[in-house]
């Protein structure tokens, strides 16, 4: 039986996807949609994915019991290494996929958004390991908060492109690409979330679905079962999250928390939770839950996380969300930060800002004895140093 | 018979359209712009809606929309401006807007508005084709409304007949792959598509949009369909020369 968290053949989970696209759009879309399903199902493609996935991105990444933090919270706590994949975050896990697709579909020239960064360093590493071209859009204000993630993309050969409209951030640069895009209908645009026009939040989710793949054994070899009883990731468009919770969509009795930033607060005006803040609407060519005036003007976020500051969801999420499917929960910039100096502490891992907001709802869940308790650690902090220091005697 | 129909039967050559920002370049510009347009014999005029994040705009009518957005503009204000040039004004309106803007305020309040001040016609380029079908196509007819598609040289032939099927007002032809915003001449690859388009013989009349913006791309245009939409340069001379100097720009565009 299909998963009802499969999208509808337009492209629907529930009443969120679809694809609302301008007309030039169209065919690009469509050349995709008609392919991808086709293209990551066959051996040629699975094959040379599992292969970079293995030799060049890491992978499997280590499922750590991490002691202390459990101790603390009384819990199993897994961590899901995801900041051991080469280039630092689960992002590559998609980009590494989408290459060998544009590539299947004859694409020389990429594009690609991103917020905090590490979404353009993991595409402008697999242009330079296919010697593709690459073009990056950043908003203004993220390459000032993301230097060490800019440079990294320049020695890359990538081209950085400054979003300068709008809060110029995240939102911002997605605009950008799809307008360059537009433009350009002959590049490929590899998306960095579950966002974004059916059929990329698909195409995205199964490309991530590797780490709950890897979850199901590594868990089955450590503790027995298969299935843990909570999963937490953080969630800004979604993708890790669509990666840790992927296989266990339809096993109910698996907890699935999705963790937005809620930045100053939630109701501060200050604020990235999405679920809580926003409302239907369309964005980027999705259906989804997004934060919005009320006449339908988006909303600019904020989160300390570049991440994780987008005004809407993925509308796979905005599913797990009205379905209930999934919980949500959300965490300060403040309560971020400090569970982000207490990993680095109990457990020798520094991790991403964005990471930390999953990290932060441990204190406010009541464990069980034994529940066992998988934490996507989505990725490692050495983008956000800058922002850690500063905040370190605070 | 539609607003925009009507005009066609009195005249199928060379019109001219042009579209500005509403509540811009001041919040209470819009009806000054309109009536400007109007006594300077515009075909129809597009009426913009200013939208936060409009994917398929270029930098010109971003900044204008921004613009009206700080200025204070929302839909309400629109409508109420509309509804108070309703009586006096003759020159048909198209309404141009992104969809969300639709959505949020609720689709059938949306659409009685938008009736209420005598407009028929609307533009919302990011409702594509198979939403249309499945939805808007019944929520249009029901408040006897016309949805405008767009084509673009990647448009293929097959969906260009089925945008000609559904077509009451005219179709909005892309004159390249880009988004909104003056280019300077039209290429021959461009006039090869034109001709293209031209040699479809299509039911709809055809009207020319993007990249139009001076009397050359104007008069070009106009020989390949039944006329050409202005926006982003009309916008640009706002800007630079007021409203005052609006019909010095049509007159150097005829």
């Amino acid at each position: 039986m299909k998963s009802k968290f499969q999208p509808d053949k337009n492209g629907y989970f529930g009443q969120f996807g679809g694809a609302f696209i301008p007309e030039l759009l169209h065919p690009n879309v469509k050349e995709l949609e008609d392919n991808y399903i086709q293209i990551i199902e066959s051996k040629e493609f699975q094959d040379e994915y599992k292969s970079l996935l293995k030799d060049f991105v890491g992978r499997p990444t280590p499922l750590y019991l991490a002691k202390t933090l459990s101790e603390k919270y009384g819990a199993h706590i897994y961590l899901k290494r995801e900041d051991l994949c080469h280039t630092g975050a689960h992002k590559v896990n998609n980009t590494v996929g989408q290459i060998l697709i544009a590539k299947k579909l004859g694409k020389t020239k990429i594009i690609a958004e991103t917020g905090a960064g590490q979404h353009g360093v993991a595409t402008a590493t697999v242009c330079a390991l296919m010697g593709l071209e690459c073009t990056v859009f950043m908003g203004e204000k993220d390459i000032v908060r993301q230097a060490p993630n800019v440079a990294r993309m320049k020695m890359l050969g990538a081209k950085i492109v400054p979003a300068t409209s709008g809060s110029k951030t995240l939102k911002d640069a997605t605009n950008e690409a799809i307008r360059y895009w537009i433009q350009n209908p002959e590049t490929f645009y590899l998306i960095g979330s579950v966002v974004g026009p059916h059929p990329h939040p698909d195409m995205v989710a199964r490309l991530q679905a590797i780490i709950s793949e890897e979850m199901k054994w590594q868990l089955k070899e450590k503790t027995g079962k298969e299935n843990p009883d909570t999963i937490i990731a953080c969630v800004g468009g979604g993708s890790n999250a669509a990666g840790a919770f992927y296989h266990y969509f339809d096993t109910e009795e698996v907890t699935l928390i999705a963790v937005e930033a809620a930045g100053l607060g939630v109701n501060s005006g200050e604020s990235a939770a999405t679920s809580q803040l926003g409302e239907v609407g369309i964005i980027h060519g999705s259906k989804t839950i997004l934060m919005q005036d009320e006449y339908g003007q988006i909303v600019e976020p904020y989160s300390i996380s570049a991440g994780l500051d987008y005004p809407g969801v993925g509308p796979l999420h905005a599913y797990l969300y009205e379905s209930g499917r999934a919980k949500f929960m959300n965490a300060t910039d403040k309560e971020a930060l400090a569970a982000g100096y207490e990993l680095t502490k109990l457990e020798g891992i520094i991790p991403a800002l964005e990471t930390a907001h999953a990290l932060a709802v441990l204190p406010k869940i009541q464990f069980k004895k034994d529940q066992v308790v998988v934490l996507n650690l989505s990725g490692r902090g050495d983008k956000d140093l800058e922002t850690f220091i500063k905040h370190l005697e605070d | 018979m539609n607003s925009i129909q009507k005009i066609f039967q009195e005249k199928d050559r060379n019109l001219l359209s042009i579209y500005f920002t509403c509540g811009y370049p001041e919040l209470n510009d819009t009806n000054t712009v309109i009536k400007a347009l109007e006594k300077n014999n515009v075909d129809f005029i597009e009426v913009g809606l200013p939208y936060s994040d409009p994917l398929a705009d270029g930098p010109t009518i971003q900044d204008s929309s921004q613009q009206a957005l700080k200025n204070g503009i929302n839909l309400d204000i629109v409508f109420k401006q509309l509804m108070d040039i309703k009586a006096t004004n003759k020159t048909p309106l198209v309404l141009m807007g992104y969809l969300n803007q639709m959505l949020k305020y609720g689709e059938d309040n949306f659409c009685q508005k938008v009736v209420a001040c005598g407009i028929d016609t609307l533009i919302i380029p990011d409702l594509p084709m198979v939403e249309f079908e499945n939805h808007y196509r019944a929520l249009f007819d029901k408040y006897g409304l016309t949805n405008v598609f767009l084509i673009t040289p990647h448009t293929s032939e097959d969906r260009i007949r089925k945008i000609d099927a559904y077509t009451n007002a005219f179709i909005y032809v892309v004159a390249s792959a880009s988004i909104t915003g003056a280019k300077g001449e039209i290429s021959p690859k461009q006039i090869a598509y034109f001709n293209r388009i031209k040699a479809l013989n299509l039911q709809s009349k055809l009207i020319i949009g993007f990249g139009i913006s001076d009397k050359t791309t104007f008069t070009t245009a106009c020989s390949y369909a039944n006329g050409a939409i202005i926006g982003s340069a009309f916008i640009k001379n706002l800007k630079t020369n007021g409203i005052n100097a609006i019909g010095n720009f049509i007159s150097s565009v005829r």
